[in-house]
């Protein structure tokens, strides 16, 4: 789950990380009250959306009056930003953030991630601030350190120290830099963190180190045990098709297709997926109802493929292993004639009760196409919808 | 002969009383794997099914059975724990079903589990199933045939599509691993490749991967250097988009990496085909199969289609 930067800097606030002041602003009003009560000269006006990559998209501007204050909140606020995280069509800009600016003297990258391959928590941390790191790793990974955490004892500071040394951070303000990266550790351990990043971090003319921008991704499947956090979900900036399935407790992912999908398992949706496109066809999206879907379940899943305009035809992929073909059959039956589809439907099944399951299809007298294996089935919707 | 679990393995249900170890203990009964016990803390001293005996704690039932293998249906707040538990008690196979445990969670049992002799599958995995012997997992039991190709998966049901398609084919499975979709799990690839390239009755591979993280990629390079035995693979989510979890927390395309063409590339780089769809995995392990001249020893159940 992803947050905004200004509830990212409230958190770490709160682990006592020093970030610049600032508050959110929903309104111009709201964005020309929150400068004035801000010190300094400068203040910084930031587009808030889940993604990165906002300063070039003209979603950050510095303003030196309240006049430029309300001209740039005026501009960026539903102004759709398009960066390279936000694909083509963007994203609108419903909240700002009103920061003091800050008197930079270098910036610097500090990030934590799981490293899948050993399964341990990696700090990387860079002189390259504010820049994009992958492009950083990829041409000069020789300016990346990186220091590996052993769950057992934690971060040591004399990882935070040599990390600081390595990345030429000023040595008189080691020991603050330090103490930030022994904080950000805290705050993914303890917050359930799988991405925090700071970049930029930097030090001041003043001789402090600050984290300038903040983004903290959080483990879905942690979430329970963090309600704080949850109640920092901004459905606006999600899907809206994927809030309304993630209420059903379905998995699902809107893609660009005309291709309905309705599939159990995760591995055989996106080879689902893979195998649509094979045939000349495009995914309309990833569905995977889980192992143990109901006649209910079933019927949430059509509704959610439909809502999407651009679906053209539907192709449900079930291999029944735990799951029992007739109940996934009476399920399509029966949400077929509740919704009135009127789409082409192609369904294959296969596994536990298969010849049960293709006996209810055959006697529901609905208009759907079976098919003998998933290749049959995927060039018979893929020809279906053409 | 069959890699980790056999005849022989003796195994207890972690969570037996809960819904998903009372119906999945009943169907491993019903293929005949030794389901020797189970726990669920308070309910020690009663039995469930066909005269299982529960106990309070993993230890008392490792004492009182000999367990040496133990599965795990245990919700995801508890999982982690429960996986200790059984490492701490001696148990050398533990199999964790459980989807959604906590990643930070993870983190300490892979630790934990460094300097214990146990191994550890999963977590979010169907299990592992030698056919005609232990089904020590979720998998439905009847898809499989006693044979010998390995199968090694990140998914489950496009195992199940795999097995399908061996099986029907009269090609059957010496043993099938699903390692699962979490981004921290125990036994990896590269584990389980080892495992069946010392596996005399194993003949050849299918390995079953899809986007996020490098773990395929790691296995394609240690095939190359190590494998004595034909290895084929799939890949799934070549449609996916990047920075969208698909489903399994562990499938994920971050900053352009773990895409799938990048791991097919690899793989084919390093000797492994690669089965263009899924529906042709069965083909293209059997194509494999006959140019090494290993297509009639791999055959040992009847083709039905």
């Amino acid at each position: 789950m992803n947050i905004h930067e200004y509830q990212a800097k409230e958190l770490l606030r709160e682990f006592g990380v020093a970030v610049p002041t600032g508050y959110p602003a929903f309104t111009v009003e709201e964005a020309v009250a929150a400068a004035a009560k801000l010190e300094g000269e400068v203040k910084v006006v930031k587009a808030q959306i889940h993604a990165g990559g906002r300063g070039k998209a003209g979603g950050v501007k510095l303003a030196k009056t309240d006049e430029e204050v309300k001209q740039y909140a005026s501009e960026i606020l539903g102004k759709t930003l398009v960066t390279h995280q936000t694909g083509p069509e963007g994203k609108v800009v419903q909240r700002l953030y009103i920061e003091e600016g800050s008197a930079i003297d270098q910036e610097f990258y500090l990030g934590l991630v799981l490293d899948r391959s050993i399964g341990r928590i990696v700090i990387m941390g860079s002189s390259e601030g504010g820049m994009d790191i992958e492009e950083v790793a990829e041409h000069t990974p020789e300016k990346i350190h990186k220091e590996v955490v052993d769950p057992v004892v934690g971060l040591r500071p004399f990882q935070a120290r040599r990390l600081a040394f390595k990345m030429e951070v000023p040595t008189k303000l080691v020991n603050k830099f330090s103490d930030m990266v022994m904080k950000l550790y805290k705050v993914y351990i303890e917050t359930d963190c799988t991405i925090a990043e700071i970049n930029p971090l930097v030090t001041t003319k003043d001789g402090n180190v600050i984290a300038l921008d903040a983004k903290l991704n959080f483990d879905s499947n942690a979430l329970y045990r963090h309600s704080d956090i949850l109640a920092l979900r901004d459905t606006t900036e999600e899907d809206p098709r994927e809030v309304e399935a993630s209420k059903h407790d379905l998995s699902y992912i809107a893609l660009d297709g005309n291709i309905g999908c309705l599939v159990n398992g995760a591995g055989l949706a996106m080879a689902t997926m893979d195998i649509i496109k094979h045939y000349g066809a495009e995914p309309a999206n990833f569905l995977d109802v889980g192992g143990g879907a109901t006649k209910e379940k079933v019927t949430e899943a059509f509704k959610l493929i439909l809502s999407d305009d651009q679906v053209k035809g539907i192709f449900v992929n079930i291999f029944g292993g735990i799951m029992k073909c007739d109940i996934i059959a009476e399920g399509i039956v029966a949400a077929t004639k509740e919704i009135g589809l009127d789409l082409p439907l192609v369904v294959r099944l296969e596994g536990t009760n298969v010849d049960a399951g293709k006996r209810i299809l055959d006697e529901s007298g609905l208009a759907i196409t079976t098919a003998s294996s998933m290749a049959d089935g995927a060039e018979k919707i893929a020809s279906l919808v053409r | 002969m069959s890699i980790w679990a056999n005849k022989d393995t003796k195994v207890i249900i972690q969570g037996i009383t809960g819904k998903q170890g009372l119906f999945h203990g009943e169907q491993m009964l019903a293929y005949n794997t030794k389901l020797v016990g189970g726990v669920t803390p308070g309910k020690g001293g009663t039995t469930v099914l066909d005269n299982v005996p529960v106990f309070n704690t993993v230890s008392e039932a490792v004492e009182a059975t000999g367990a040496n293998a133990s599965i795990i249906y245990v919700p995801p707040a508890f999982a982690a724990d429960s996986i200790m538990e059984a490492a701490d008690s001696g148990i050398e196979l533990i199999i964790c079903i459980t989807e959604g445990i906590p990643v930070v969670d993870m983190i300490q049992v892979k630790r934990y589990l460094e300097d214990k002799p146990a191994r550890l599958i999963g977590p979010n995995c169907p299990g592992i199933i030698t056919p005609g012997e232990a089904k020590l997992g979720i998998m439905p039991g009847y898809i499989h045939t006693k044979g010998h190709v390995g199968i090694v998966s990140r998914s489950g049901t496009l195992t199940y599509e795999a097995v399908h398609q061996l099986t029907t084919a009269g090609i059957g499975q010496s043993t099938a691993v699903g390692i699962g979709g979490d981004p921290v799990n125990g036994t990896n690839f590269i584990d389980t490749l080892k495992a069946f390239n010392e596996d005399e009755d194993t003949k050849a591979v299918i390995m079953i991967g899809e986007i996020g993280g490098t773990a395929e990629e790691e296995a394609a390079e240690w095939v190359k250097a190590n494998m004595k035995k034909p290895v084929i693979g799939f890949i799934g989510g070549q449609t996916a988009p990047e920075g969208k979890r698909m489903g399994h927390a562990g499938a994920i395309i971050s900053g352009g990496k773990g895409t799938a063409a990048e791991k097919i590339k690899t793989l084919n780089a390093n000797g492994i085909e690669v089965a263009e769809t899924p529906a042709v995995i069965g083909e293209t392990l059997i194509r494999v199969l006959k140019n090494e001249g290993l297509y009639e020893a791999c055959v040992t159940g009847q083709p039905t289609t």
